[in-house]
């Protein structure tokens, strides 16, 4: 019997020689590099974003996915990398990336019309290879259709994205990838902050371009993380009080716009300021 | 000094045989004319052992069920004459073109890089069998000498210098190509090798058949040497393909279209280039149909296009023909032919390689070539005109940008500064969508869209922009930021919007998300 299995794993080892070193043992899970994502306190916390592995961020309208995959973008193509934009509905606002840092020149975008589209697009920019990044929008996909993608896709993008430098991250209403993933957040609007707040009356004067909206803060759940599980435990002892033991991390958005005011006073336009500091 | 003599024989056969190399092994004639009086002109050693002989009608050539019949093509014996001239030029700059088959190369300072006479014959050899072509070369300090020898002798001769004479004495007088009446003349003296005629006293020979009869003389004594005529070195690549049946499927094309490549590619490697460009023309076989239906309709239609023209631009020079013919099987999935393809021209335009260092500490970048081919297959599924990177125009009109083609930018661009704050995303709806909305002393309470109606929480506005007023397509626009309380959905859900209203149309947009 004994003699049986050693010529049987024998036969397995010759058959697989020069493709798998050695079949019989554990491969080694060696700990994923990671890069910041240019929100530090995510980074501090997530310790960034997995080379080599499927991040997902999921959330509704304005819960801030694209603002992080802005920042993340910024801090690739920053960092001399060439990053891939997969758009699965064509949402994505280049003037808006590129007052966010992002260079344009590094990004490579890929407007798609479907979810189809989408798939096959990433799967040929991750066989491609050479991007630091490859993002795939998913947000403004009907969330039903998004959720009959087969997990075996996501098990074969993340098969794709394993043991190479490139970060897929991917943005989507609801979290699909499961266990493919090794970083999942879960992002959530919370208060927006407003200029003018109690304005009765229209602006008389206008302003091209201009927009009241100075930002929101986005509540951030960590879902999963293959890569720090020591700080998201201590992360669960700083929970925030009533929010029924999630992980929640909070960060800032802000509009480039409007100049915020340090004070506790309502924030006013430039022209009013100016007419408010001339007494004549 | 030493020349060396490069011949092809039967070079109108070698031609053909060059771009269907699985007509080696059949016997083949090759006809020329007008119909009906086709003639053979040649024939391989299979077809002479047929029967098939020079100078015989298509419809005898024919009775041999066996022999490929193909017909001469200027196209391809100009194809092989370049390739001919490729493979001297990647050996030696001065070059005679002498004839189609035959060139003359000046061996002159090319020991201390090729080696000896014989290593540099051979170098020749089989860079001309690399060619697809079976040549003669012969080596002699004399270059008509040379020229001579290659076209009697097969494989690689070498003349040592002074035994020229000794070479050519038994060589047929044929081989110094006299004129005809000059060659019937020398048989009817029974003048019939080389010694044979150089040995005939100068003075007579002048005095009976001119001055022609002495070069020739002088020639088959291996004297009368000469300068070579340069030719000009030429940086044109170009292949040619003619089917006998027309092919309208993309599989046996982009089979014939990667053995012009392959083609292509050994002649601009011999040179110490690669491809930078290639434009690809197919001659179309229009059918019956359409040539009656082109003839009756002439008046009222556009006459059908007999040509098929498609370009295909690298980033950078490639010689790598597998990826170059996948870029032109993706290309022509994209844009088919149409119609049946019967004639095939491919033109390279050559570049210098590629020679970059890259630096241990630089992020990794997609290889440009490699790149191409990922750009060619994403572009194959959504468009070529949705791939790229995106330029922002110098416009304040919403949304004005252009798609250029994405190249990888240099690997040490400068790293600038972070934003320090996060900055607010936004998405766009394109196109934008149509809401309904209700106000209340001109600011925004109630907005509709996509059957979702929603009370709107904040809003500012209105931000007013407009432009191109003095164009075509002006616009002006009044831009909300809004909060709105979708109540209708479960959970109620609260987004950022930004909704805009067309003065021109008088009509509410809903143009983004802020996320």
């Amino acid at each position: 019997m004994h003699s049986k299995s050693a010529a049987l794993r024998l036969h397995v080892e010759s058959a697989l020689a020069g493709r798998i070193a050695s079949p019989f043992r554990l491969a080694r899970m060696e700990s994923p590099c990671t890069v910041p994502a240019g929100i530090p306190v995510l980074d501090d916390i997530t310790g960034g974003l997995p080379r080599g592995g499927l991040t997902e961020l999921y959330g509704g309208p304005s819960s801030g996915k694209t603002s992080f995959l802005q920042s993340a973008l910024a801090a690739r193509t920053a960092n001399s990398e060439v990053c891939a934009l997969v758009d699965a509905q064509d949402s994505f606002d280049p003037a808006c990336a590129e007052t966010a840092g992002v260079s344009l020149d590094q990004l490579l975008w890929v407007r798609c019309k479907n979810l189809d589209h989408a798939l096959r697009s990433v799967d040929v920019l991750l066989h491609g290879g050479g991007f630091g990044m490859v993002a795939m929008d998913l947000s403004d996909t009907p969330a039903r259709l998004v959720r009959q993608i087969p997990l075996n896709v996501w098990f074969r993008l993340r098969r794709a994205v394993e043991n190479t430098s490139t970060i897929l991250l991917v943005l989507s209403r609801e979290s699909n990838a499961k266990t493919c993933a090794s970083l999942v957040l879960r992002l959530e609007k919370e208060a927006a902050a407003w200029s003018f707040r109690e304005r009765s009356r229209p602006s008389r004067g206008f302003h091209t371009p201009a927009c009241l909206l100075d930002g929101w803060t986005v509540a951030t759940e960590v879902i999963r993380s293959s890569t720090r599980r020591r700080n998201l435990h201590f992360l669960n002892h700083s929970t925030t009080p009533g929010s029924d033991h999630k992980d929640l991390l909070r960060f800032e958005l802000r509009t480039n716009r409007v100049p915020r005011d340090s004070s506790n006073e309502e924030p006013l336009l430039l022209w009013e300021k100016e007419r408010t500091k001339d007494p004549g | 000094m030493s020349f060396v003599a490069i011949f092809v024989p039967n070079f109108t056969f070698q031609a053909i045989v060059r771009c269907a190399p699985e007509l080696r092994i059949e016997p083949v004639a090759v006809i020329e004319g007008q119909p009906p009086t086709y003639r053979v002109i040649a024939f391989n050693r299979l077809a002479e052992k047929l029967g098939v002989t020079r100078g015989m009608t298509k419809a005898n050539a024919e009775r041999f069920q066996q022999v490929q019949i193909r017909h001469r093509s200027k196209s391809l014996e100009n194809s092989a004459h370049q390739a001919l001239l490729d493979a001297a030029w990647s050996v030696s700059s001065r070059v005679e073109d002498a004839a189609p088959d035959t060139l003359l190369l000046d061996l002159s300072g090319l020991a201390r890089l090729f080696g000896t006479q014989e290593e540099i014959a051979e170098r020749i050899l089989s860079r001309t069998s690399e060619l697809g072509m079976d040549a003669h070369v012969a080596v002699s300090a004399n270059v008509e000498t040379a020229r001579i020898v290659a076209r009697a002798l097969s494989g690689v001769t070498v003349v040592p210098d002074g035994q020229e004479a000794r070479f050519l004495e038994t060589l047929p007088v044929g081989m110094l190509s006299p004129s005809p009446e000059l060659a019937e003349i020398f048989e009817r003296w029974g003048v019939t090798t080389c010694m044979s005629l150089a040995s005939l006293p100068v003075l007579s020979l002048s005095e009976r058949v001119g001055q022609e009869g002495v070069h020739l003389a002088t020639l088959a004594s291996g004297k009368g040497n000469r300068p070579l005529v340069l030719a000009q070195s030429s940086d044109s690549f170009e292949e040619w393909f003619e089917l006998d049946d027309a092919v309208d499927n993309l599989e046996p094309l982009s089979f014939l279209l990667g053995r012009l490549l392959q083609q292509l590619s050994v002649r601009v490697s011999r040179r110490a280039l690669a491809i930078a460009a290639i434009h690809v023309t197919f001659e179309l076989q229009t059918s019956f149909e359409s040539t009656v239906l082109s003839a009756r309709e002439t008046l009222h239609r556009k006459p059908l296009p007999r040509t098929f023209s498609s370009t295909l631009n690298l980033p950078v020079p490639s010689q790598d023909t597998a990826a170059l013919l996948k870029l032109l099987r993706l290309r022509l999935q994209a844009e088919p032919p149409g119609a049946p393809v019967q004639k095939i021209h491919m033109l390279a335009e050559p570049g210098r390689s590629r020679a970059a260092q890259t630096g241990l500490f630089l992020p990794a970048s997609p290889d440009p070539q490699k790149l191409e081919l990922t750009l060619a297959r994403i572009a194959a599924v959504v468009g070529e005109n949705n791939v790229g990177s995106p330029q922002m125009l110098d416009t304040h009109r919403p949304d004005a940008f252009h798609m250029q083609k994405f190249s990888v930018p240099p690997a040490a661009a400068p790293v600038r500064e972070q934003h320090p704050e996060t900055q607010t995303g936004f998405r766009v709806f394109r196109p934008a969508l149509p809401a309904w909305v209700q106000l209340q002393g001109k600011i925004p309470i109630q907005v509709a869209f996509q059957g979702m109606p929603g009370k709107v929480v904040r809003a500012s506005g209105p931000w007013r922009t407009s432009g191109d007023w003095w164009e075509d397509q002006p616009w002006q626009e009044d831009a909300w930021d809004l909060e709105i309380h979708f109540l209708s959905e479960s959970p109620p859900a609260v987004g950022l919007y930004r909704v805009s209203y067309n003065a021109r149309q008088e009509k509410w947009w809903v143009r983004g998300v802020y996320d």
